[in-house]
């Protein structure tokens, strides 16, 4: 089937695309944005997070034929004209990446957290994050960097 | 001569221009943040097919006939490849070659690889695997590793026979020793299999070159002992095999094994056509070794105010079917299976067996994590015989710089281990619950208690971990350094095989670089096997081995550059360096830039660093400077427990750490943090479930790791005492954390519940009854 959404403020057309094949695989696969990973494919770890419609999903979980004429933003589509989000910004800094293979999810889940919680408190955030496995880190600068990038947005950076 | 997949590594720029010590950002951090950072599983090639797998089902069977057929005949599959097909030598291993690259008439354990497929989509070449039929004959596995140890000439999972080591230690006179004995404490132990869980899954790129040679971009953490193993099964000499290393999404001892290299290569070489390999979660927890899990049955004798006078141990540790670093684990396991104490009377048996149960090998601090859990609950219940406190009866017994190890080798270095626990036991402790909010109740967001049957614990743990290969090992690095003006600006070009994993190797090059070179600016190039052997990014050796490899380069460079600047300079100055894109003279100042000395001329050294002799164990009594360096971390864990559910909430976690230097302190806290989480997780929920062999959870569902929600803050103290003989003093400290946290939880609950609790992980059974 032929599948039609954008991403990232572009339109975008898959064609050929099985019926069970996920938001994620086209991304990955058809798209060329392997931004979006693949740790699971059982909704378990959230590091294929992105928005649809604007709400954080897991990737891996969403029929590609769902996304049809709607609005994916992948992490590659986080950073601005101006520089990169406050969440990459943030994460970057404050030592929250180390392998980062779960820092695509994290930085979709947490600009979502920031975006609607502009100054989250630590059980917040945990709470946010509960869904994002991260096995590098032991989550502390992951936190940090969520405080700060709830500064930096806050700021107006 | 190659075609490049699309995003394979390029050379980075390091950020910022902070040496040594400061607190540099990750040259990939931007790249990682971006979504740009290219995994291995992200490699991408016109062209390309995708590889599969076939695996085993069963833990011990048969194999009676395989017919590829039904397989060849689904459209768009280009090869079906069995044991026929492997080109060359039809085993590998990391220190035995016993273990068939796709099994022989016979499989040992569940997932053991039996065919691949390549084909033009992974959904068709999954497909055309399951219809590849295997006549089987399933037959009885053995899994009782103790029941080997009886009996390894009749309990044989291979040729190699029942035990792969056994290691035994004999200090001193027990017999003396016993019959002095006013306290004695015993205990049996055991640890289950835990799995290291790298989030990025084993996948990666098979090119075949114009040469008949093939180009690897794979995840692993050591290339030129991937291409050790995967030159001679694909039947290319060694320059045929070029490595480069793909991003690697964690590791943790995981990749240590090779998982798809040579599968990937033989579909290469086979159809003609790149291929890819990429594992599911399902697959990944088939697809690598884990942790060994363990039995163990301790003894101590002390004196009434608890000074250890004998420890009398066993360690069982089953290593599968196949040797992978079993026999390096055991060595661990021996050597240290007693800890950081002084111990004057030492018998240890140390043993590691083949089985059908799931392989093993390495995972950050193996062989060492097992025997701590045990150890330290034995200073416990020591402590608790004697009358004596867990932080008491652990300095009354502390090793420190001149204590002799179980193996008789002195701490020539400081182990400053007394001093550690007393800052450790001087943190402030935690608030008690505040049940106001139930989220920071055990149970949390379900809500499963209002405070009621909430009993708060406080526990202990003490770690110590071999840093770099041990026994006899020269597990040297190399580094290529290269100076040159790039833009009018003096640049440092590093190069090394050395496996980025995540721990944050390459800003730590970029550092050194830049504190021996006097340059800002440094480019890091991808890890390949263009280079000398840099050694495994395991047993927190890499800040030691290639980050003394990359200093030796640089000095060689910034030797070669001084005497440029002699040259230029004409004077006789013996007092030069290199700061701040300077050549300075420490008498007469700042005498010119580096850049102009060099004008367009390149200065490159290589260099290889090693690092000092150890020897092995002896065979009968153990003993034998075999380790290299020693570092310690030491725990304490505060945990609220409902004590009627079992459900456990670990409140804080404060460690000491002893590291030498720290090189860079926001991804050493990074490495401490993460270490510590993996312990809290063998502590309280990871584990492989194993049934007649049979894995029961391999998937994120039912393997559980810890979320945000379950790990605690961390407080921490980092001291700096140098080891003389390490690059800049540093002590690994990748491993140490990862060791002390689990005991330190254990012992938290066993003070919040009063239940003995000697099997990690725990289970809420373990604590309701
Ligand atoms: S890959 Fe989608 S949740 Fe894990
Ligand atoms: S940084 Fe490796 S999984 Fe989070």
């Amino acid at each position: 089937m032929r599948v039609r959404f954008s991403v990232n403020d572009r339109e975008q057309v898959a064609d050929d695309v099985w019926e069970g094949e996920s938001l994620l695989f086209v991304l990955r696969e058809r798209l060329g944005l392997p931004g979006a990973k693949n740790a699971c494919e059982q909704g378990e770890c959230g590091s294929c997070t992105v928005y649809l419609d604007g709400v954080p999903v897991c990737a891996c979980l969403v029929a590609a034929g769902q996304a049809q004429g709607r609005e994916v933003r992948t992490v590659e589509g986080l950073a601005s004209a101006d520089g990169l989000a406050p969440v990459q910004q943030a994460f970057a800094e404050c030592g929250a990446v180390q392998c980062g293979f779960c820092t695509p999810g994290l930085l979709v889940q947490a600009d979502d957290l920031i975006t609607r919680v502009p100054d989250p408190s630590d059980a917040e955030i945990r709470e946010a994050l509960a869904g994002n496995l991260c096995r590098c880190t032991g989550y502390e600068k992951i936190l940090e960097a969520v405080r700060r990038a709830a500064e930096l947005k806050a700021a107006g950076r | 001569m190659t075609t490049v997949p699309v995003s394979a590594a390029k050379d980075v720029v390091a950020p910022g221009r902070g040496g040594v010590g400061d607190s540099v950002l990750r040259p990939d951090g931007t790249l990682k943040v971006t979504g740009e950072f290219a995994y291995a599983s992200d490699l991408w090639i016109d062209g390309m097919l995708f590889g599969v797998t076939l695996r085993s089902p069963h833990a011990r069977a048969r194999i009676r006939s395989i017919d590829v057929g039904p397989a060849l005949a689904v459209p768009g599959v280009e090869a079906v490849l069995t044991h026929e097909d492997v080109p060359g030598r039809k085993v590998y291993g990391l220190e035995h070659a016993d273990q068939p690259v796709l099994a022989i008439g016979e499989v040992r354990h569940q997932g053991e690889p039996i065919a691949l497929v390549a084909a033009d989509h992974p959904e068709t070449a999954r497909h055309a695997a399951e219809q590849i039929r295997v006549g089987w004959e399933v037959l009885e596995p053995i899994t009782d590793a103790r029941a080997v140890i009886a009996d390894p000439d009749s309990l044989r999972v291979q040729d190699r026979g029942g035990i792969a080591r056994h290691q035994p230690v004999r200090v001193g006179d027990m017999v003396a020793a016993r019959a002095r004995a006013e306290v004695v404490v015993s205990g049996d132990f055991s640890v289950g299999i835990q799995d290291q869980a790298f989030l990025g899954p084993e996948s990666g790129l098979a090119v075949p070159g114009e040469d008949g040679g093939i180009d690897l971009f794979v995840a692993t953490q050591w290339l030129h002992n991937d291409l050790r193993q995967i030159a001679p099964c694909l039947g290319l000499p060694d320059e045929k095999v070029r490595m480069t290393l793909a991003g690697v999404g964690g590791a943790f001892g995981g990749r240590e094994d090779l998982s798809m290299q040579i599968h990937a290569g033989m579909l290469a070489l086979r159809t003609g056509r790149p291929v890819k390999i990429v594992y599911n979660r399902y697959e990944s927890f088939f697809g690598h070794v884990h942790r060994h899990p363990a039995l163990m049955r301790y003894e101590y004798g002390a004196t009434r105010d608890g000074r250890i006078l004998y420890a009398d141990a066993e360690i069982v540790l089953d290593g599968g079917a196949y040797t992978s670093s079993t026999l390096a684990v055991v060595a661990n396991a021996a050597s240290l299976g007693l800890g950081p104490y002084e111990i004057p009377n030492i018998e240890i048996d140390a043993y590691g067996v083949y089985t059908n149960n799931p392989p093993c090998g390495a995972m950050r601090g193996f062989g060492a994590v097992q025997a701590c859990f045990a150890y330290e609950s034995m200073m416990d219940r020591l402590g608790e015989a004697c009358g004596v406190g867990p932080v008491e009866i652990r300095r009354i017994n502390a090793v420190g710089q001149g204590s002799k190890l179980a193996t008789g080798q002195v701490i020539d270095s400081p182990a400053p281990l007394a001093d550690m626990l007393t800052r450790l036991e001087a943190m402030p402790l935690p608030a008690p619950p505040d049940t106001a909010d139930l989220r920071n109740l055990p149970g949390g967001v379900s809500q499963t208690t209002h405070g009621e049957g909430v009993a708060r614990g406080v526990g202990y743990g003490v770690g110590i971990k071999n840093i770099c290969f041990s026994e006899g090992f020269d597990d040297y690095s190399t580094a290529r350094v290269r100076l040159e003006v790039v833009g009018g600006e003096a640049t440092a070009v590093v190069h090394t095989a050395a496996a980025e994993v995540g721990q944050g190797l390459v800003t730590l090059q970029a550092q050194i670089a830049r504190t021996e070179l006097g340059v800002d600016r440094v480019v890091i190039q991808p890890a390949d096997n263009g280079v000398g052997d840099a050694g495994s990014s395991s047993a927190s050796r890499q800040s030691y081995m290639t980050g003394g490899a990359v200093k030796a380069a640089c000095e060689a460079v910034r030797a070669d550059v001084l005497a440029l600047a002699r040259e230029r300079l004409g004077g006789t100055y013996e007092d030069l360096s290199l700061i701040g894109g300077k050549v300075v003279s420490a008498s007469a100042g700042a005498l010119a830039e580096i850049a102009d000395v060099l004008g367009d001329r390149v200065v490159e050294q290589t260099r290889e660093y090693h690092h000092r002799p150890t020897v092995a164990m002896d065979p009968v009594t153990g003993q034998g400077d075999t380790h290299v360096q020693l570092a310690l971390c030491v725990h304490r864990a505060v945990v609220d427990v409902d004590v009627e559910l079992g459900l456990v909430k670990v409140v804080e976690l404060a460690a000491v750490q002893d590291v030498g230097k720290i090189m860079n302190r926001l991804s050493l806290e990074g490495q401490i943090h993460g270490g510590s989480a993996q312990g809290l997780g063998l502590a309280l929920m990871e584990e492989i479930v194993v049934q007649d062999g049979l894995v029961r959870n391999p998937s994120f569902t039912d393997y559980l790791i810890p979320t945000i929600l379950d790990m605690p803050p961390m407080r921490l103290d980092i001291l700096e005492s140098p080891d003389p003989a390490a690059p800049y003093g540093l002590r690994g400290a990748g491993e140490p954390p990862t060791l002390s946290s689990t005991p330190a939880i254990v012992a938290a609950v066993r003070d919040a519940t009063g239940r003995a609790l000697t099997r990690v992980p725990i289970r809420p059974e373990h604590i309701c009854r």
